[in-house]
């Protein structure tokens, strides 16, 4: 639904973001995380068509961005990092004039209003002035104006920022309950997010690309005690059909071998210590146990490693 | 075209939601109907006058209300020239400051629309200001009849000197997020093409003196206020809008850019 090749934007001195490609899929939600001043807005913002990119190409459901803007999006909504709400209007008036703009039938546009309220819970505030609205109510406005005319393609920039949990928890679920019929594209520098939410997550880090997969990959490969790295000395291959064959333990990879000894990472399933069934493993085959340490990183923590790894370079 | 009518539509509603089109309106009516006075005073004065020395010398006709319009037609040209940057000021300055030119920026319409209308909002609040000093020149026709030409080139000479300095300001407005600064800075533009003659004085050579006279704002609307129409003043103030149009046209793609 959503390719993306090559996207470099820069501003007058400063490289915003350089060569980023992806694909978003029709019905998935992706997430776009990365730490503040990595690039997400930019790349929602030439995605949106607010912004040309300096060079790559962006396309949406086939059109281009730069070749066929209103083609685009027309097929979009757009919520910025910013809500972008005229204040002194009522929310009605507001979701009325953003109906205009986005081209819903003339006749359509009450009707299309009384269902982006009803979605996003706004309905009764629909006659208040939006300047005089709580955080979360003006966020939800935002969000409705995304939603007028039921574009395919949702383009969240930080949905959640500046809520508080019971009104995060609301949002999360009405993208979840977005996607399927909805392309989705929301960005985010907190990681639970993603987590929640999303089906794939693209990390982004200065303006590149770090890592690119599902929240339950990246969680599985990086979180918590599951994982294990073991320096071992034996036979390498039977080592590691061994230490499969174990219950609760779901993978094991060789990271390489030093001196008759081979370094190890096991994978276990989560929530399950199995450190002392591998040392008795190793234990009763007669090998020699070097090192057994449990990999204690959330995601959170590999996810400041992904993104400080370039610096430490 | 729709798309054009909702701007202009919401930019009108947020001219009446503000205090602006308040303030503007009451304090342009208000010096408009004192203006009116005082020129109906002098006038008055010119006229006894008059008949005093038509008592001596014989009688001579006199356009008395030719006088009182064209007094108070020109001195609405002056107040617009101060009351004109409060209406563009916010156009898109505040849409910058607020972030909500990320939505038109983004929404299925072309920038011409957005300029388009931006400007034909400014227009029609600035042709409500012109509508009010039919109160004033409504009077004249009651009492008198004057004649309708010179009224007429008047107000479409106010028309087109509006529409310039408007487009003007429109362009000012998208180069900051402040609307007290746009205000200022196209006041401060419009001085400059307003007082161009006066410097023209200093300016040795007669090609320049030539253009600096040229320049002047107020200059052109002389004709229209003796109800002369002449093209090279519509071409004067029709150009002047096209351009600082296309310049407004620009700095939009310039912001884009810019992000
Ligand atoms: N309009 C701009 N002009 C110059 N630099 C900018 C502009 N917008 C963003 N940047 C820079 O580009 C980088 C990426 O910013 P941004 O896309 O906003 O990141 P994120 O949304 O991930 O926080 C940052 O270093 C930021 O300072
Ligand atoms: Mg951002």
């Amino acid at each position: 639904m959503i390719t993306v090749e090559n996207l470099t934007k820069r501003y007058a001195a400063k490289m915003a973001i350089e060569s980023v490609s992806f694909q978003v899929e029709k019905g998935e939600i992706l997430g776009f995380l990365g730490p503040n001043g990595a690039g997400k807005t930019t790349t929602m913002r030439i995605i949106a068509g607010f912004m040309p990119a300096s060079d790559g190409t962006v396309r949406v459901d086939g059109f281009d961005v730069f070749e066929n803007p209103l083609d685009v999006r027309r097929r979009i909504g757009y919520l910025p990092e910013n809500p972008p709400l005229y204040l002194e209007m009522t929310v009605a008036g507001y979701l009325r004039f953003v109906a205009k703009i986005k081209g819903v039938p003339k006749e359509k546009i009450d009707l299309e209003i009384k269902r982006v309220m009803e979605r996003v819970s706004i309905t009764d505030v629909a006659d208040r002035i939006i300047a005089k609205l709580s955080k979360g109510y003006k966020q939800r406005v935002g969000l409705g104006q995304a939603l007028i005319g039921d574009p395919p393609v949702l383009i969240l920039d930080e949905p959640t920022i500046g809520l508080d949990p019971k009104q995060i928890h609301e949002v999360r679920e009405l993208i979840k309950d977005l996607a399927g019929n909805h392309t989705v594209v929301l960005s985010t520098h907190i990681l639970p997010e993603v987590e929640q939410t999303c089906n794939r997550v693209v990390i982004i880090d200065r303006g590149k690309i770090v890592a690119i997969d599902t929240p339950q990959n990246l969680r599985f490969q990086l979180q918590g005690a599951e994982r294990v790295f073991m320096e071992i000395q034996g036979p390498a291959p039977e080592i590691t059909s061994k230490l499969k064959a174990m219950p609760g333990v779901i993978d094991v990879h060789t990271l390489g071998s030093n001196d008759g000894r081979h370094r190890f990472q096991v994978d276990g399933e989560l929530k399950k210590d199995i450190r002392s069934d591998l040392a008795r493993t190793v234990v009763q085959n007669g090998w020699g146990l070097y090192e057994l340490q449990s990999v204690t990183m959330s995601l959170e923590d590999i996810f400041l490693k992904l993104t400080t790894a370039e610096e430490r370079e | 075209m729709r798309n054009i009518l909702a701007i202009v539509e919401r930019e009108l509603r947020a001219y009446f939601t503000s205090p602006i089109a308040y303030v503007v309106l009451t304090i342009f009516v208000f010096l408009s109907g004192l203006f009116f006075r005082s020129i109906l005073a002098q006038v008055l004065q010119m006229g006894l006058m008059s008949q005093l020395q038509a008592q001596q010398l014989g009688p001579r006709a006199m356009d008395m209300p030719g006088m009182i319009t064209r007094g108070f037609l020109s001195t609405m040209s002056v107040i617009l020239l101060f009351v004109m940057p409060m209406l563009t000021m916010g156009l898109f300055s505040e849409e910058k400051k607020r972030g909500t030119i990320e939505l038109l920026l983004t929404s299925p319409v072309t920038d011409l629309q957005v300029v388009l209308g931006k400007f034909f909002a400014a227009v029609a609040f600035f042709v409500i200001l012109l509508l009010t000093t039919w109160i004033p020149t409504g009077f004249l026709y009651w009492y008198s009849s004057p004649a309708s030409g010179p009224i007429l080139t008047a107000y479409l000479g106010l028309l087109l000197y509006g529409l310039a300095l408007m487009a003007i300001g429109l362009f000012i407005s998208t180069l900051t997020e402040n609307q007290i600064i746009a205000a200022v800075v196209s006041f401060g533009i419009v001085m400059v093409l307003w007082l161009v003659d006066v410097f023209a004085n200093s300016v040795d050579s007669s090609n320049g003196k030539a253009v600096l006279t040229y320049l002047s704002v107020l200059n052109h609307l002389d004709d229209f206020m003796k109800g002369v129409l002449s093209t090279s003043h519509i071409i004067f103030y029709l150009s002047l809008m096209l351009i600082a149009l296309f310049l407004t046209y620009r700095s939009i793609d310039s912001l884009r850019w810019r992000g």
